[in-house]
């Protein structure tokens, strides 16, 4: 689906949403009449720190609002820039700032939903889509860490022997299936029937703790993360012999 | 990645009190001991999960040398290996049972 | 400080384990692990890969004291796999973080990693963006979490997002803070973009004295673990709070920043347009002559 086929498929009364190169703003009406504002990252774009800084004021903007309307954050990105600037003006501060702008407005009780409709990888990924407190996809959505040929440079495998590993476990290879049996992707929309339904459905959950372990336990993608997590919480809480907790 | 064990008849018990302690990291041409005061007084076992294979016969002649000259009595002693040379070893293994030797600061 | 109570060896914060760091930095005796090495709650996906495991998966978590207060903290190996995330390592700090907030106890990350593990992308990529929720919940809840910079493998990656939500980072000259490597710039884009053989390069792009003068980090320390723990111990005692205001500030900041060094090329000139006096000889200075150096530096008071 193109950026505009989804617009109008969310939004079937009409939104008023800009992109202006990479960037996407705006807001829209919600069947129920209610506000939902527009942002993201578009074509594929990577996000450096001009994309960063803007993005967070346009969430710091809405924050100062008070108003707690949701945002939907549209992303089809690269990764993060790479180069030698962004890293000389300190990349890692801007992508941080914007995840914590995200994380701010979800606790001013902003309802923040990614949409991930292209791709996204590494740094930008967890500044972007992977900071909402709900991240759903559309089917061709293509998440990665890293693709498997330059993971085939770092780990010296084959890629053949790579696809070999990948078929036996979600756990590394990229694509949008292992991101949802390791629970980052809460779920894939059907791109076949009208969206908007689709997101009335997921603003009307309520807004919760960080259940993405145990969605990965429950679908098989990551068995130990959520339990472990938990061991360690028990741990802290126990007075004395920690060791065997 | 290759497994190896041993069990072995210790002359010597390990001093000290420490019911546990660890030395060394998992690197190239290094390895973490992992050592357990969990047995008899008069025994010691070794676990190995090496990353270079073929080595058994080095692996034996450095285990059964540390366990008839220290005080490795008593101790389950667990090891992973990035593939350290057998002198490395000797040393870890050294480091890690006067480590457990030491008093609980 | 409690003299008593110090631990005072001498110790290189980058030479040394994460084990010798955390050793160093609480009070003597004081630590308490979690989920230690005898439990061998190893990573389930290195066998994949034929790859050697660590008892405790390349981070040490538990409690201990600072200068007698109590503290979590969490130490990253940089010497086992680049001290990357991965789905054990990650669910270490996760965890910890949530008790931090439970237990209302500050929190000190001693980092060292690469950033994601790819052998097990995926599950270390998420675990990135849960601690980073992690460190923002038990942030709002008043608590500090202090970022420690200045291992063996850098503060790379993933590991740079988190630290980025920490309160307050210290920082040694060997401290890199970036979100890709040398190395990843260069096999992408191009050794005329990035020669990464080119360590003044590195250091000067990436490194502490930089991260410092530019206000990417909060305080310089020497190379020595005990500057390490009088900074945590000094930082500690300052309350950071965290919130809208907080924000707006360091969006401010960090458009400032992009305003006043946007159109440089190298780390230098933004020495120069910071007006210190001989800013190609800041990497030669020892610390106190660059700390003075360095009094013109951009800060993250009240602005991270």
């Amino acid at each position: 689906m193109t950026l505009d086929d989804i617009l109008a498929s969310l939004f079937p009364n009409g939104s008023d949403v800009e992109t202006v190169g990479p960037m996407i703003a705006g807001k829209a009406l919600l069947p129920d009449g209610r506000l939902i504002h527009v942002l993201g990252i578009t074509q594929g774009q990577p996000l450096g720190v001009e994309e960063a800084i803007a993005l967070a004021e346009r969430v710091i903007e809405i924050i100062a609002t008070r108003d707690r309307t949701p945002i939907l954050l549209l992303v089809d990105s690269a990764s993060q820039r790479m180069s030698k600037r962004d890293e000389l003006l300190g990349l890692s501060e801007y992508l941080s700032h914007l995840a914590k702008a995200l994380l701010v407005a979800e606790a001013e009780g902003h309802r923040t939903i990614g949409l991930l409709y292209g791709g996204s990888a590494a740094g930008a990924f967890i500044a972007t889509a992977l900071t909402t407190g709900t991240l759903v996809a559309l089917p061709g959505a293509h998440p990665a860490v890293m693709d498997l040929p330059s993971m085939a440079r770092v780990t010296k495998l084959p890629i053949d022997v790579l696809k070999a590993k990948a078929e036996a476990t979600p756990v590394f290879a990229p694509g949008l299936d292992n991101m949802v049996r390791t629970g980052g992707v809460h779920v894939v929309w059907d791109d076949a029937v009208p969206l908007a339904p689709q997101l009335a459905a997921v603003l009307q959950r309520p807004q919760g703790q960080d259940d993405r372990g145990r969605l990965g336990a429950e679908r098989g993608g990551r068995q130990k993360a959520a339990e472990l997590a938990e061991r360690v919480a028990r741990a802290a809480a126990s007075p004395q012999d920690a060791r065997r907790a | 990645m290759e497994k190896l064990s041993f069990r072995l008849t210790a002359p010597n018990r390990a001093g000290g009190t420490r019911a546990q302690t660890i030395v060394g990291v998992v690197a190239s041409g290094n390895l973490e001991v992992l050592l357990e005061r969990s047995l008899p007084a008069g025994t010691c076992t070794i676990d190995i999960a090496t990353a270079a294979h073929g080595f058994g016969a080095v692996w034996d002649a450095v285990v059964r040398d540390f366990v008839a000259r220290r005080a490795a009595g008593g101790l389950r002693i667990s090891i992973n290996d990035g593939g350290a040379r057998p002198d490395t070893v000797a040393l870890r293994l050294a480091q890690g049972v006067r480590k457990i030797e030491e008093p609980e600061r | 400080m409690t003299a008593a109570t110090a631990n005072d060896v001498p110790l290189s914060w980058y030479e040394a384990s994460a084990r010798q760091r955390i050793d160093a930095l609480v009070d003597a005796g004081s630590f308490c692990e979690f989920i230690g090495p005898e439990l061998r709650e190893i990573s389930p996906h290195l066998a994949i890969f034929n790859l050697p495991e660590q008892f405790d998966d390349g981070i040490v978590i538990g409690r201990g004291r600072l200068d007698g207060a109590p503290v979590l903290v969490a130490a990253q190996e940089g010497r086992f796999m680049g001290g990357a995330f991965g789905e054990v390592h990650g669910a270490k700090l996760t965890g910890l973080l949530r008790a931090a907030r439970a237990l209302k106890q500050d929190v000190v990350i001693l980092f060292d990693t690469g950033g994601v593990r790819l052998q097990e992308a995926n599950a270390g990529e998420l675990a990135i963006a849960e601690i980073m929720r992690a460190v923002i919940e038990a942030r709002h809840s008043g608590i500090n979490v202090v970022g420690l910079i200045g291992g063996r493998a850098g503060c790379y990656g993933g590991g740079s997002l988190i630290a980025g939500t920490c309160s307050r980072l210290i920082i040694s000259e060997q401290g890199r803070l970036s979100v890709s490597g040398p190395e990843v710039i260069e096999t992408n884009k191009g050794i005329e973009e990035f020669d990464s053989r080119d360590r003044a390069l590195v250091w000067r792009t990436m490194g502490g004295k930089h991260r410092y003068l530019i206000g990417g980090a909060d305080i310089f320390v020497d190379d020595q673990a005990l500057a390490f723990r009088e900074a945590a111990i000094a930082t500690l005692a300052i309350r950071s709070r965290f919130d809208p205001n907080v924000l707006q500030a360091e969006q401010k900041r960090l458009e400032r920043r992009l305003h006043r060094f946007g159109d440089v090329e190298d780390a230098i000139e933004i020495w120069e347009v910071l007006g210190i006096d001989q800013p190609t000889g800041i990497p030669a200075l020892p610390t106190g002559a660059f700390l003075r150096a360095a009094n013109k530096r951009e800060n993250a008071d009240d602005a991270r």
